[in-house]
């Protein structure tokens, strides 16, 4: 008994710093707006009264539900490219490339995560914009007359521009997930008669869900709530949620309203991330 | 072999991809050194006007100053709280350890405007001056995560005799981890340092709302995407911000490797 | 080789981890410039016994005495007590010499005095001249000895060693028990060895603590717990063990007469009689497979008694083979034919018998033990 004291008090008073520390920069703030979104704005101060009126301007808004929507929209979208491009590569770094290489692939596919989010999301207007390089080379080929424009500032770009971004994030946890995969399954598969995509079919692909089903939550949830790629592509006329938590709490400055938003919108997030969890852990049950 | 033709298609795609990943990337020299002053092809001539602009534009050098102190404070502060709780999480078993865990890690799925706004509501709300201490905190706690994904491997691939092995030796506890723990786990600590290092000086959100009139270089880089003319100056600057992120990595990245390699872990896995 | 005094004292000891009772009441005294082994099957407490002694558990309750000195207080790096652990420990970062030194940094001595007993260290377990060496770069057999010349450069009082040989391949592990054998008589140190291994235990223990759920089920030398094993599951454990159902007739002063299924009636003497084993359902007679004996057709013996038997099954190993017989008026058990397994020499000139043979066993009553 003494010694599990001894323990638990160490690795309490180590972890203490980090978590004190989590608590005072996120707990903290993240409280204070859920307490801010059920006070009311009055001009330059905010009057502390309870008041659930922030919650039902949010619910009843036809500009909040638009955005809502398109928000989902996007991020479901651009969740659903994502997963589904990455898919294969994941599935041949982990399966064809030779173990050696395979970190040097992982690599590759990080780099770009990592570096210069903003240029990489201006670069992207340049790249679909009406005299871009899209557009300007397939003129100069003499393919299109005239420039496309379905690429254009809308929220096509955006899912373009989003699903580049959030690409790494999808693969990496599918390709940990393949890596698990016990080889020998795959050859007793085949070698219980199933053809190589029946295998793929009944053993690959169930065994990499939980893999998939990470991907798809650690792309919906960042690109949900992006803030860069909607004010860069769309020039700030298609705002995603973010975008107007942000025109809420400072262009104008009401801040218990926008912290309604920030609270529902994480609240949506939350309610789709625990659906998905329990879809995973339905599914994990179901496989055992 | 069946095996070869399906591993080459798979190998055409995953080619494909690498492409479409690095497409922008790769845009960004050939701008940088383009002479025309409008980003779109056909390219005008080569030139190397823009970096000479860049050096000599001192806004600019005021946000790379203020991006260098906060990328080194924040990597800092990070990492020093990632080894408290890599160190907690692997070695110690005590109640509450996966909820604190959960909470520590939950900067790296939370949007950052959540992150920003939150902090910038409480800032203000207590008469905080915003400033580069304010961006500092909010980067050590995004950088947390990551520094202590990182520290974790390390941390879990120590074989815990080994510092039982010394105390066993006659060392106290503090000099088993100075002299073993440590050293085992410094190419760890190094490659969570340049990795929180590379996300502060590419992070653009929070040092947006909590920097105040201060520039950092993202900041600098989206209030000058506006102006048509300052473009080919920010491909400049995105060539020398790529490679310099790339280097950083690389070194993480070797770090990292060489640290499992010497403990004896598997030389495979990635950043996450 | 041992001298009375005693090194290592547990009295009443108790360990819990949150409601899990490891060690449920050790008593234990270990002599100084004993080897020592404590002989388990995994989980039964032995490693955390010797974690107790080193200094790496807090016990429950109880008292440990190392060189008559309670250690209630004593953190293991203020322990006379050295451990080689079931990893090794080496330091991956360090050389050779760097490891085998390490204890030495707070000692007064100088460099050159330093360097010469790292040198003295490493001769003593055959790395002479391996100090430059870098420790990743090592076998697990040389690992192996510079944890030793590790631990034993500080002098202990007491070497604890836990499961040192598992990692090795089985040439290399019979090459190092016998090293180690040598090596504690020449440093003349208790040894404290920990093993599931009841072979290794017996090869180089001077006395073999055998535990089950955290309590120790017999303390004896090799021998006597070969030969005598204090409960069938002791028995069971070490070696192999025949059993047969018995009923007791009698029980006249020391002698007690038994009736034993197939083998016919036997009268035992006080020290051929374990410990009551009350698990037990009824009396069970055992014998080892080595002390009976095959008796070809024609062949005659000088055993006392002979007992006639078919030969079931046959599995040959080289330099023995092994039959399964089953002995003429033994009931089945279970649905199934109970057998009893012998072990023969494959000496030149005597042939493996054949599945279904008819055949005779030949034995004594000295090599029977009573379980009851």
């Amino acid at each position: 008994m003494a010694k599990f004291d001894a323990e638990a008090r160490a690795g309490l008073s180590l972890i203490a710093p980090p978590f004190l520390y989590a608590l005072v920069i996120l707990a903290a703030p993240l409280l204070t707006i859920l307490a801010y979104s059920f006070l009311t704005d009055g001009y330059l101060e905010i009057i502390r009264d309870f008041t659930w009126t922030n919650y039902a301007q949010v619910m009843s808004d036809p500009i909040v539900r638009v955005v809502m929507t398109r928000s989902l929209i996007v991020a479901m979208v651009v969740t659903a490219v994502t997963v589904l491009l990455a898919f294969p590569v994941a599935y041949y770094v982990s399966f064809v490339v030779r173990p050696e290489r395979k970190s040097l692939w992982l690599f590759l596919i990080t780099i770009p995560f990592w570096t210069s989010y903003l240029i990489r999301v201006f670069l992207w207007k340049v790249i679909l914009g009406y005299n871009g390089v899209v557009n300007s080379s397939l003129t100069g080929l003499g393919i299109i007359d005239e420039p496309l424009t379905f690429i254009l500032y809308n929220v096509n770009s955006i899912v373009i521009t989003l699903a580049h971004a959030y690409a790494p994030f999808a693969i990496l946890p599918i390709f940990v997930a393949l890596e698990k995969i016990d080889r020998s399954l795959l050859e007793a598969g085949r070698d219980l008669g199933e053809s190589r995509a029946m295998t793929f079919w009944r053993v690959t692909l169930p065994l990499a869900m939980p893999g998939v089903l990470a991907a798809v939550l650690i792309v919906f949830i960042p690109t949900i709530g992006d803030y860069v790629t909607p004010e860069v592509i769309g020039g700030g006329k298609i705002p995603m949620i973010a975008n107007m938590i942000q025109v809420q709490m400072l262009a104008l400055d009401n801040r218990p309203l926008g912290s309604a938003l920030a609270v529902t919108a994480m609240l949506i997030v939350a309610v789709i991330s625990l659906i998905f969890l329990f879809l995973n852990r339905r599914f994990l049950k179901v496989r055992q | 072999m069946s095996i070869h033709s399906k591993g080459r298609g798979l190998q055409a795609y995953a080619v494909l991809y690498l492409l479409f990943l690095y497409a922008p990337i790769l845009l960004l020299p050939i701008f940088a050194f383009n002479s025309g002053t409008i980003i779109a092809f056909p390219l005008q001539g080569f030139t190397t006007e823009w970096f000479s602009q860049m050096w000599a534009n001192a806004t600019l050098r005021r946000a790379l100053t203020n991006s260098l102190t906060i990328a080194v404070s924040s990597s800092v502060l990070a990492t020093c709280l990632g080894v408290f709780a890599a160190r907690a999480s692997t070695r110690f078993r005590f109640p509450g350890r996966g909820g604190m865990m959960g909470f520590i890690m939950l900067p790296m799925v939370l949007p950052e405007i959540i992150v920003a706004m939150s902090l910038l509501v409480v800032l203000l709300g207590m008469g905080v001056q915003l400033s580069l201490l304010t961006v500092i905190l909010g980067h050590a706690l995004i950088c947390m995560p990551y520094a202590i994904a990182i520290l974790s491997t390390a941390f879990s691939s120590l074989d815990r005799s080994l510092e039982e092995a010394a105390f066993d030796l006659g060392e106290s506890k503090w000099g088993a981890f100075r002299l073993i723990t440590l050293p085992l786990v410094m190419p760890g600590i190094i490659s969570s340092l340049l990795i929180s290092f590379t996300i502060s000086l590419d992070e653009f959100i929070i040092a947006f709302f909590l920097a105040g009139n201060e520039p950092t270089l993202p900041t600098y880089i989206f209030s000058q995407l506006r102006f048509p003319r300052a473009i080919p100056v920010i491909m400049a600057l995105g060539t020398v911000l790529v490679i310099l992120s790339i280097v950083l990595l690389a070194i993480g990245e070797y770090f990292r490797r060489r640290g499992n390699a010497r403990i004896g872990g598997s030389p495979t896995g990635g950043l996450l | 080789m041992t001298d009375a005094k005693p090194m290592i004292e547990c009295r009443d000891v108790h360990k819990y981890y949150g409601d899990y009772h490891a060690l449920r009441g050790i008593d234990l005294t270990i002599k100084g410039g004993e080897f020592f082994s404590l002989l388990g099957p995994s989980g039964c407490g032995k490693t955390t016994l010797l974690r107790t002694i080193a200094g790496f558990e807090d016990i429950s309750s109880g008292v440990v005495l190392i060189d008559g000195r309670e250690m209630g207080d004593v953190p293991a790096n203020k322990r006379p007590t050295n451990m080689v652990f079931q990893s090794y420990a080496i330091f991956p970062h360090l050389t050779v010499a760097e490891n085998v030194a390490f204890g030495l940094r707070r000692d007064p001595r100088g460099k050159a005095e330093k360097a010469a007993a790292v040198d003295e260290a490493l001769s003593m377990v055959g790395l002479k001249g391996y100090g430059a060496r870098s420790a990743h770069a090592l076998s697990g057999g040389q690992r192996q000895r510079v944890a030793l010349a590790r631990a034993l450069i500080l002098k202990p009082k007491v070497l604890l060693l836990d499961e040192p040989l598992s990692a090795l391949d089985r040439k290399m592990r019979e090459q190092m028990q016998v090293e180690l054998i040598k090596l504690q008589r020449q440093v003349g140190i208790t040894f404290v060895l920990v093993t599931h291994d009841q072979e290794e235990a017996l090869v180089m223990s001077d006395r073999i603590a055998v535990m089950f759920e955290g309590e120790i089920a017999q303390l004896d030398g090799p021998e006597a717990l070969y030969a005598r094993p204090s409960t069938r599951r002791v028995a069971d454990f070490i070696g192999v063990m025949n059993f047969l159902p018995a009923e007791i007739l009698s029980h006249v002063g020391g002698t007690v007469t038994v009736d034993v299924a197939g083998l016919g009636q036997v009268e035992l003497p006080e020290h051929q009689i374990s410990r009551a084993n009350p698990d037990d359902e009824g009396a069970m007679i055992g014998f080892r497979p080595e002390t009976m004996t095959l008796v070809g057709p024609g062949a005659t013996h000088n055993q006392p008694r002979e007992t006639n038997a078919t030969i079931d099954e046959v599995v040959y190993y080289g330099d023995m083979t092994y039959y399964d017989l089953r002995l003429d008026g033994v009931a089945r058990a279970d649905g199934k034919a109970r057998t009893v397994r012998i072990s023969m020499r494959n000496v030149f000139g005597r042939d493996v018998q054949e599945v279904g043979t008819r055949t005779r066993l030949a034995w004594s009553p000295g090599s029977l033990v009573l379980f009851r």
